[in-house]
């Protein structure tokens, strides 16, 4: 045995002569120390970079079979949409293939909006944390534009006016806009150009960035350790060795955390692709199972689920300002929505980190917001004539709650000084 | 740029031109790359005008036809429409078509070239949706107990009366396009070109 061991020992050696290997190894899982009080929300991290995995390799078996055509076959079905059905019923496993990838797409979403709420309760963006923030923020909308660039492949109604509304949002800039969503389509219509240049980065362009987001996000992370429920800093208290006292290296105490993390997701998951892969009609909508018409727009178009409350941003401002369309303003009432999340690591002046040990002030507003960030969500799926149970008005609501949602972010500087909070502990507490 | 002994300002300034000239080059690498996005050649020949027989096209009926790729309505609106047009202008943002949507043959109260048929690209000028027709009158319609007959565009919610004219406070800003159109004929239309012939 020992001769076995000389030989790994050995082959050990050389590589790490050659390549980083055993101190990389250290630096990121075996004595990367985190803090020991992790709890349930700090699962999605590493769920996150699961369902990257399951989607590029599902995503590269589909590319063998999909075909990204919009020209009209022999029997007068679009190509696009003829190979995703050719891969639903012809290709061996295809079905699930392609059910891992469209659920991996909502499951993306899941994981990555719980992963940012637990960035807002225990104020993970805080210094010195920003630049983790600013990295995640650039993978929420990365993956925002592997979703719409992905949505357009099958080719469906809703792909087709989807991206049409999409592109079209473009044209609301003044001066340039024109032009400048023409050229994003490629023709003057949503075409065979569009879906083609989609199809580039969907599959190349966007993962591209987006590994490279996700492995900056890693990098800023392990080099100022991560936040934990208490929100104070484990690296203020050192042993002797110089590991903090609070910290527990994150390979073994954190792989085997993860895995139970793991497993429970993939339960979930499996429910859906084998059991509801259409998530009744959230995951997969049910006008994308017609071809797309550039004649006839569908009765009801609303955008997948995890778009929906940006949708609603974009759908309450009906009035014109500066001389210039509501459509426009429209469009950056969403635009700022999402970008908004950047700047909260300067938005928030708050004593403490975590919601712990934050006040009521803090509490209420926070647990307004993300109700208020739900109803918009809810609203985005439906018709902008929609009544609450049959006679509360929908759109005023939404108008209302898009409102609430930038003043919240608008105020913070303020509310977020003026709140009442108790003292941080010394060290991370456990129950 | 602060020149002091330990910088050697003769290579300074070669390293700044450098980088300025790679700069300039690597600029210009993007423009063909940019440029490949644009409509293709092919793309821009593909929007040849479309010839339309309108011979069949009863009172108060709707066809669509494709041109450039998007939906052209002709509609062939009677006389209880034409009038319900009249009554709603204070309801409009833009009754009388003052903005550049139409050719001037077209700036009319019908938004026509003869008063009952109207030739409009059925794209919404808010995003690019195609609105859904809703030519009942009244509650039955769905929209609004007082509706005179008109478009729902589904997607946002702007409507639009018989003439492609939006109303106001709506998310569209403005009418519908009027494609460039013309008559061969009583009963020929050409949608795409308008040049006396």
């Amino acid at each position: 045995m020992s001769k076995v061991n000389a030989i790994l020992q050995g082959t050990l050696n050389w590589v790490d002569e050659r390549f980083p290997l055993t101190s990389n190894w250290k630096a990121h899982l075996s004595e990367y120390y985190a803090p020991k009080n992790f709890n349930f929300w700090y699962f999605f991290g590493s769920l996150a970079m699961l369902v990257l995995v399951i989607q590029i390799v599902t995503g590269i078996f589909l590319t063998m079979h999909y075909k990204p055509d919009a020209a009209l076959n022999a029997s007068g079905v679009p190509v696009a949409f003829a190979s995703v059905e050719y891969i639903m019923r012809d290709v061996s496993w295809g079905w699930l293939i392609r059910y891992m990838h469209s659920t991996g797409a909502s499951a993306f979403f899941v994981v990555v909006y719980l992963h940012m709420f637990r960035g807002l309760l225990y104020g993970s963006y805080r210094k010195p944390r920003e630049l983790i923030w600013l990295f995640g923020i650039g993978i929420f909308l990365c993956l925002m534009g592997e979703a719409f660039f992905g949505y357009l492949l099958p080719w469906g109604q809703m792909s087709f006016w989807g991206a049409q509304v999409i592109v079209n949002l473009f044209s609301a800039i003044p001066l340039i806009g024109p032009d400048l969503s023409i050229w994003l389509r490629g023709d003057y219509v949503v075409g065979d150009a569009t879906l083609n240049r989609f199809f580039a980065f969907h599959v190349i362009a966007m993962p591209l960035v987006l590994i490279g987001l996700v492995g900056a996000h890693i990098i800023a992370l392990h080099e100022v350790g991560s936040n934990n429920p208490d929100g104070v800093e484990i690296k203020k208290k050192k042993d002797a060795n110089g590991i903090p006292l609070d910290g527990i290296p994150f390979h073994p105490y954190y792989t085997v955390k993860d895995i139970v993390g793991v497993v429970v997701f993939l339960f979930v998951f499996s429910i859906v692709v084998f059991f509801m892969p259409e998530g009744g009609g959230y995951f997969l909508e049910y006008n994308n199972f017609f071809p797309a018409d550039p004649l006839v727009t569908p009765p009801h178009i609303a955008p997948v689920w995890y778009f929906t409350p940006y949708y609603s941003l974009l759908r309450a401002v009906t009035y014109p300002l500066f001389g210039i369309d509501a459509k426009f303003w429209g469009v950056v009432a969403m635009g700022a929505g999402t970008l908004i999340f950047a700047f909260l690591p300067w938005l928030d002046r708050s004593p403490v980190k975590s919601i712990r040990y934050r006040g009521p002030i803090t509490k209420w507003l926070l647990s307004i917001w993300i109700v208020g960030f739900f109803i918009l969500g809810f609203l985005g799926t439906k018709d902008p004539a929609y009544k609450f149970f049959g006679f509360i008005p929908g759109a005023p609501v939404a108008q209302l709650l898009s409102l609430y949602y930038f003043l919240f972010f608008l105020t913070m500087p303020i509310w977020s000084s003026l709140d009442r909070c108790k003292p941080e502990p010394d060290r991370v507490t456990t129950k | 740029m602060s020149c002091d002994e330990k910088v050697d300002c003769g290579r300074r300034r070669l390293l700044v031109a450098t980088a300025t000239v790679g700069g300039v080059a690597g600029v210009a690498a993007a423009v063909p790359f940019v440029a490949s996005m644009l409509p293709s050649e092919r793309a821009k020949a593909a929007g040849a005008p479309v010839e339309v027989d309108i011979s069949k096209l009863g009172p108060g009926q709707m066809m669509t036809v494709e041109w450039r790729g998007k939906p052209v309505w002709i509609i062939n609106r009677t006389k209880e429409m034409l009038d319900a047009m009249t009554k709603i202008g204070d309801q409009l943002a833009d009754p009388k078509s003052d903005k550049n949507m139409q050719p001037e043959y077209a700036k009319n109260e019908t938004r026509s070239i003869k008063p009952e048929i109207l030739v409009a690209v059925g794209i919404c000028t808010h995003l690019g949706c195609s609105p859904t027709e809703k030519f009942k009158t009244g509650a039955e319609s769905g929209v609004d107990p007082n509706w005179p007959g008109g478009f729902l565009c589904p997607c946002h919610g702007s409507t639009f009366d018989l003439a492609g004219r939006v109303y106001k406070s709506k998310p569209a800003p403005d009418n519908l396009e009027i494609p460039p159109h013309m008559y061969l004929g009583d009963a020929k239309l050409v949608i795409g070109e308008d040049k006396k012939a």
